[in-house]
């Protein structure tokens, strides 16, 4: 079987992917119109940044389409994929940012926050919008200001609370260093 | 979490008997076609198609109904926004002007924009009876089952029933966390800054999360000790093989797609154009 996607992966995804469709109605509103922060982007960009790529990508996908599937009764796709790729860029860098190890400081801190900057850049400011025309034929300035706010509301959700999620399990996970737990296999 | 989910409920009809993969095979391939097409004549009769096949699958109007309140509220909001955003958007489209009457503002409602707003919801409605009928006639284990015997690695397919298994234990994880951060004093309803909401929201996330990671431990612990994930191939208890009327599914819905786009680009482009 894939190193690379072993028994840790497989079940991270699921149970990563149950979590952020139980989160998909915890909202905070931000007193524009509807948007809102979505913590659920948070706990995707934490999981993406410790297990991988293809397991935030995983989560961004199936757990977007999930939730608004039970949730809301429709899919809109146009939106799903950009969430898979804001999963998937996050976690190129996931061997470098050492949370498990208890190292995720400084500087892993700023490459984090720029992989996400650029992640929700391509994904709501391009993506999401071009897709919402092609797809809905949507009047341009509609769906560019929608991205925008999207942009804004996910990039202010990561930086923030997924930040302080990395940090804070960082420091967990690194003081039970000395208990010899090995990395798996 | 007052309302209620759409779930999988057994019963026994033509569609709950057939495979998983065929409808999912069928539910994205709908997506797809709604996706592309923007014909009037070929929504409607999608719509039409789709809320008979929700029918046979004798889906009760309690196991939808309050979820379709949500696509309701969310539809008007949308075609809201596309008028205040672009209220011509439709005479663009297609290419001719006919006022139906003035509005405030000195804006003029246009029988296109009318027709292009209807468009988009038509195209919105074309998926909901296709979401219902997959996610209420699907069992979750069949599911995954037929996921891996399409070809997906069943390293994936495993995940995928993982996730539908553990909804509802994260779902009782979350509320027994809010609950208990409520009775504490730090709710998440109540008014405040946003700084005070991220804070109040963190606090349920944070210990959500970290029993999400125990969760992870202890779950993949015993699957490796089970051996999961040591040889190529794997059984499964919930498989189903395809049957006669999975394939008549799967053949007819392809046909049904390459004939609705075939129709849909007749006249040239995407769009049907009433007004020339």
């Amino acid at each position: 079987m894939n190193k690379k996607f072993g028994i840790k992966e497989v079940v991270a995804t699921g149970i990563g992917t149950a979590l952020f469709v139980v989160l998909t109605t915890v909202q905070i509103p931000i007193g524009i119109p509807n948007t809102y922060l979505q913590p659920r982007m948070a706990v995707m960009a934490f999981l993406s940044a410790i297990f991988g790529p293809i397991v935030g990508a995983i989560i961004g996908l199936v757990g977007h389409a999930l939730g608004d599937a039970i949730f809301y009764g429709s899919i809109w796709w146009s939106w799903v994929i950009p969430d898979a790729i804001v999963g998937l860029l996050i976690g190129i860098f996931y061997k470098k940012y050492m949370v498990r190890e208890g190292e995720f400081e400084a500087q892993k801190i700023i490459i984090f926050n720029v992989m996400q900057l650029i992640g929700n850049a391509v994904a709501w400011i391009l993506l999401a919008p071009v897709l919402d025309i092609l797809v809905y034929a949507e009047p341009k300035d509609k769906v560019f200001v929608q991205g925008i706010y999207a942009f804004l509301g996910n990039f202010i959700i990561i930086g923030a609370l997924g930040t302080i999620l990395l940090i804070a399990y960082s420091k967990v996970a690194g003081r039970s260093k000395g208990l010899s737990k090995e990395d798996d296999e | 979490m007052g309302r209620r989910l759409i779930s999988y409920e057994e019963k026994d009809t033509w569609i709950h008997r057939l495979s998983g993969f065929t409808k999912l095979f069928f539910f994205l391939l709908w997506c797809v076609t709604s996706a592309l097409t923007f014909d009037t004549r070929v929504l409607i009769v999608m719509l039409i198609a789709g809320v008979a096949i929700f029918i046979s699958s004798k889906t009760t109007w309690k196991q939808v109904g309050g979820v379709f309140q949500a696509i309701l509220l969310f539809m008007v909001l949308n075609l809201l926004f596309i008028f205040i955003f672009s209220p011509y958007e439709g005479t663009g489209i297609y290419g001719t002007w006919t006022e139906v009457c003035k509005l405030p503002f000195g804006v003029k409602l246009t029988a296109e924009q009318l027709f292009y707003e209807f468009n988009v919801m038509l195209k919105y409605f074309t998926v909901v009876p296709s979401v219902f009928i997959f996610l209420v006639t699907t069992d979750p284990s069949e599911f995954a089952a037929s996921l891996n015997a399409i070809g997906v690695p069943y390293s994936i397919a495993y995940s995928v029933a993982i996730t539908l298994r553990y909804i509802p234990d994260v779902q009782d994880d979350f509320s027994r966390i809010r609950n208990a951060q409520a009775a504490r004093g730090i709710e998440m309803g109540k008014k405040a800054n946003i700084f005070d909401r991220i804070r109040r929201t963190a606090n349920i996330i944070f210990p959500l999360l970290f029993s999400t990671m125990e969760r992870i431990d202890t779950v993949s612990n015993a699957m490796e000790l089970r051996g999961f994930g040591k040889k190529k191939k794997r059984t499964w208890y919930a498989g189903k093989k395809l049957s006669i009327p999975d394939y008549i599914v799967i053949v007819s819905s392809l046909l049904f797609m390459i004939a609705a786009l075939l129709f849909t680009w007749m006249d040239g482009n995407r769009f049907y154009n009433p007004f020339i």
